[in-house]
């Protein structure tokens, strides 16, 4: 039976889903993971980001930021953070995925409150706004396509990575893969090819989503942005 | 003796000793050299692959479009999931570790260069043609060196990430460095260990970027006279 095979038995057997620390298991502590990351790496990248476009400082300070992380593997960071005063369990691993999470988020961030009409900005200030009505009545609600092209691609880079948090035994459904590479190739080859669909599904999956998402928050005439806001992003990150 | 004792009672897991680099300078140059050779490989036959691809694209426009939308899904598939894809065939060895790490480089460099490849101006390239060059004389004489500030900036982003990625292979007991890091991890989180391996990694990187950094400094002698 060739691996393949392997892997669609193991997929259709039921107890392989529903056992303690099976697929659903997996699924659940891969999403919450991620969700967590996410939104503690929006928590912290969005105000600074948001802020330094405001005040047009720091621009250097983003791509430093984005170059440092995209050079940092993510098994180290996983392996030293438990070391630290986070300790072992989930919110080392968190803290973890949410580094790789803040460079687009940040980098979108930054890009969207640079990239708001001068003019806007402008006639804002002529109306008598303030810099921080400048930023919340006019610059943000620009920013909104870049926000959300950041959020998508934040959100997918931390699915796509919280596979890795198997290495240091932190749940998801990364954990299928090793223990599939535990058993051996040839008995575990299956559950594999098993888990590495599941993975990739999860994270395609994702992708899909909040492509929808995406273009629900985006306001028509802004939606031809979309695109270079990707890309950016995209430049900003590119590795997982 | 009684300093000396005091001394030694201090709790004993650095996060770094160069007592331990000294007494593991071999496994520690091994890994290194595994790790620099692996990101080698895999950049040099990455961007064989990617450029011809990315003249595809840009010669074609039809096929631009194909080309990035599966790169794109590819980009997407985690790196443990096709590790997971390629090890059953390929096997537990350096051919895993190297294709999977290929194919994320790849795609930033066919990106990088389709898009260094669309910035030639378009008088440029008529000029080109007004003065008779045949397409295989404009790619090589116009279009790829103009496009060079664009493909070596993929090769950049590519070495850099490709020296994060190949950690990874640890999950097939090839990891380089990274072998290094989960070694360390799993033997009673020994962070001395742990923290030579990342800051090598780190290191690696910066070094590869610096020395690529260079090289696009010594193939575009005419951007560096132009204010930045």
């Amino acid at each position: 039976m060739n691996p393949v095979q392997q892997a669609v038995v193991w997929l259709n057997d039921p107890l392989n889903w529903t056992n303690p620390g099976g697929v659903l298991d997996r699924v659940g502590e891969h999403l919450s993971m991620s969700a967590a990351a996410v939104l503690l790496g929006c928590l912290v990248a969005w105000p600074i980001g948001l802020w330094l476009g405001h005040s047009g400082r720091g621009g250097g300070a983003v791509v430093l930021i984005s170059n440092l992380t995209l050079s940092i593997p993510t098994l180290a960071l996983l392996t030293i953070l438990p070391l630290t005063f986070l300790g072992f369990g989930r919110p080392a691993v968190v803290v973890a995925l949410a580094v790789f999470a803040v460079p687009p988020l940040l980098a979108n961030a930054y890009t969207g409150v640079r990239q708001a009409d001068p003019e806007a900005r402008d006639a804002a200030r002529g109306m008598g706004l303030s810099g921080w009505q400048v930023l919340r009545r006019v610059e943000l609600p620009l920013a909104v396509p870049y926000l959300a092209a950041g959020f998508r691609t934040a959100a997918v880079q931390v699915v796509a990575t919280a596979a890795l948090a198997s290495f240091v035994n932190g749940g998801g459904l990364g954990q299928i893969i090793r223990a599939g590479f535990g058993l051996d190739i040839a008995a575990g080859g299956g559950q594999i090819i098993a888990g590495g669909v599941l993975v990739a599904g999860l994270a395609l999956a994702a992708e899909g989503v909040l492509a929808l998402v995406e273009r629900a928050v985006t306001p028509r005439p802004l939606r031809r942005t979309r695109r270079a806001a990707n890309r950016r992003a995209a430049d900003a990150t590119a590795g997982n | 003796m009684s300093f000396h004792l005091s001394y030694r009672a201090e709790p004993g897991n650095p996060w770094f000793s160069w007592q331990y680099v000294r007494d593991n300078s071999d496994t520690i140059l091994a890994a290194l050299r595994e790790h620099a050779s692996l990101t080698g490989r895999a950049v040099l036959l990455a961007a064989l692959v990617a450029l011809p691809l990315a003249v595809l694209a840009y010669w074609y426009r039809r096929l631009a479009g194909p080309i990035l939308a599966l790169t794109g899904v590819l980009y997407t598939i985690p790196s443990l999931a096709l590790f997971a894809f390629i090890a059953p065939y390929l096997g537990i060895g350096a051919v895993t570790v190297l294709t999977v790490v290929v194919l994320y480089a790849l795609l930033v460099i066919v990106r990088n260069a389709v898009a260094g490849l669309n910035q030639v101006p378009p008088e440029v390239r008529d000029a080109a043609e007004g003065m008779g060059y045949g397409r295989w004389a404009r790619l090589f004489r116009i279009d790829l060196p103009l496009a060079l500030p664009g493909i070596l900036t993929g090769v950049r982003l590519a070495t850099v990430s490709t020296v994060a990625l190949v950690t990874v292979g640890v999950v097939i007991g090839r990891g380089g460095l990274g072998q290094l890091i989960f070694a360390g991890f799993q033997n009673n989180f020994y962070k001395a260990q742990i923290m030579t391996g990342t800051l090598l990694c780190v290191l690696l990187a910066l070094v590869l970027d610096l020395i690529l950094a260079g090289v696009g400094r010594l193939l575009t002698p005419w951007l560096r006279s132009r204010p930045r």
